[in-house]
């Protein structure tokens, strides 16, 4: 669904991607990992055109995406950090978003109402907490029930109630065979979602497995100690 | 493109900032026009002040605006929208809000105590003047990452077109003043909206009577219609150029 072959970025004189490619496919759920500046949010801002590569090519559904626009209405974005114009009310973006997307057949609403975002539709952005925000940010991303959904950090901010709920959600879509992709830190909570990991470090891309391999090669059943795992043993084989 | 510019538009008109800007004009142009018994007199202090406050503020506010929407202008891109169509919205939006708080600040005193063919030129030029300096502020964001050192630039600019550049004018006028200089300086004026406007309204009233004999020359261009339509073209192109350019650098932005 979602194809990068050799790009590369550089801001200045870092390089933020170093010729990463990559392949995703639908039904998948991707955990993209790494420590902070490797490199993860300038990839997904690279699918989502937000970041032009310096070369490279990105294809979604086989079509280029350089200089096309159309093919993000089938993806749903969640960022890290949600801000909104001050003044606008909770309504105000969800009506903005939906006549942005023009007319649609199915909306999916059920976040709106778990997240209890119903109530406080009439609320301005400027007097929300930040895990508010997120919540607006997840319900906006899940909206139009799209075919891949790329989620920055969704759990940062939530409480404990939201971020199971959205959880359970992400379940549910990669169960619908959507293509679902997720940066986060907290490895324990990606151990139900994802069914492949990417590795990132220093704009490099350490290896692209599936969730079971790992399990196989490191015999650890946490993802967080299967990483750990493989991250001492290529310490170890870059010392020797 | 008119789904993004109606919210726009209403979340700045409730910004507490453009608020005050509003109620400011408001109340110093109705003291203005109360405090002078000629109301052509009111009208030529008020000239004065807005054409200090009205670049002043349109181009500080439109820089913090875009800045503070960083985060929400890349949800935008993330959705189904060409860039140039947010990049224009946002335009759109600011220069349309604040042009409805210069109209509701400066247009009610000026129909209830100017209503005339003066009043009109002064409203448009406002507007015009509000939309140029959006545009300009624009186009020093898109240029600057920094929020501190982009609102810096705005400021600058400010100063620049409103008292800087008069400064520099007159000092080549002194430099060369030997030399039949008016007519240039029709040429010169082109390069500072707020000068331009300052000069087409006046123009307009019976002071220039007073200005002598480059005063006779001014009006000898901007009196007519030719030379009024000229310099309003030009005021849009102050506008339409920094739009231009900084569309063309944001749709190549790394967001």
């Amino acid at each position: 669904m979602i194809t990068a072959s050799n790009i590369s970025k550089k801001f200045g004189k870092l390089k933020a991607l170093d010729d990463i490619s990559l392949t995703c496919n639908k039904g998948e759920c991707i955990a993209l990992i790494g420590p902070n500046g490797s490199g993860k949010t300038t990839l997904i801002k690279s699918i989502l055109g937000m970041v032009v590569p310096d070369s490279g090519t990105i294809k979604f559904n086989g079509a280029n995406i350089l200089h096309s626009w159309q093919y993000r209405s089938q993806i749903g974005y969640m960022p890290q950090i949600g801000r909104y114009p001050d003044n606008m009310s909770i309504g105000d973006v969800f009506d903005m978003m939906k006549d942005i997307r023009g007319p649609q057949n199915v909306l999916d609403e059920e976040l709106i109402h778990l997240f209890g975002l119903k109530e406080q539709m009439k609320k301005k952005m400027r007097t929300l907490s930040g895990g508010t925000r997120q919540k607006v940010s997840a319900a906006l991303a899940f909206l139009f029930d799209p075919e891949v959904l790329v989620l920055d950090e969704p759990t940062a901010g939530l409480d404990p109630v939201a971020s199971e709920m959205l959880k359970e959600k992400i379940i549910a879509q990669k169960r619908k065979g959507k293509l679902v992709m997720i940066t986060s830190h907290v490895l324990s909570e990606l151990d139900e979602l994802v069914t492949q990991v990417i590795y990132m470090q220093e704009g490099n891309l350490q290896f692209h497995k599936t969730i079971d391999e790992l399990h196989a090669e490191t015999g650890e059943n946490k993802l967080s100690k299967a990483i750990a795992n493989v991250m001492l043993k290529t310490s170890h084989e870059k010392n020797h | 493109m008119r789904k993004i510019i109606k919210y726009v538009v209403s979340d700045i008109l409730q910004n507490r900032i453009v608020l005050v800007y509003t109620a400011f004009l408001l109340v110093t142009a109705f003291s203005v026009f109360s405090l002078e018994d000629n109301n052509s007199k009111g009208l030529l202090s008020l000239l004065n002040i807005t054409l200090l406050i009205v670049p002043l503020v349109s181009i500080i506010f439109s820089a913090i605006y875009i800045y503070n929407s960083a985060e929400f202008m890349e949800l935008l891109v993330s959705q189904p929208l060409k860039r140039k169509t947010i990049w224009l919205s946002l335009f759109t939006g600011l220069a349309v809000s604040l042009s409805i708080s210069f109209l509701i600040g400066i247009g009610i005193p000026i129909l209830l105590f100017q209503p005339n063919k003066i009043g009109l030129i002064m409203l448009g030029t406002g507007i015009l003047l509000t939309s140029a300096f959006v545009a300009v502020a624009m186009l020093a964001v898109v240029k600057t990452r920094d929020k501190a050192k982009g609102i810096g630039v705005a400021i600058l600019l400010w100063l620049y077109f409103s008292i800087l550049f008069d400064g520099i004018v007159l000092f080549m006028l002194f430099q060369f003043a030997d030399y039949p200089l008016e007519k240039a300086m029709i040429a010169v004026t082109a390069f500072n909206p707020i000068d331009l406007s300052r000069i087409l309204i006046l123009l307009q009233m019976d002071v220039s009577a007073m200005m002598g004999y480059t005063g006779a020359v001014f009006k000898d261009f901007f009196g007519t219609v030719t030379g009024m339509l000229t310099s309003m073209i030009v005021l849009l192109l102050w506008s339409a150029l920094p739009v231009w350019l900084s569309t063309r650098r944001f749709i190549k932005k790394d967001l």
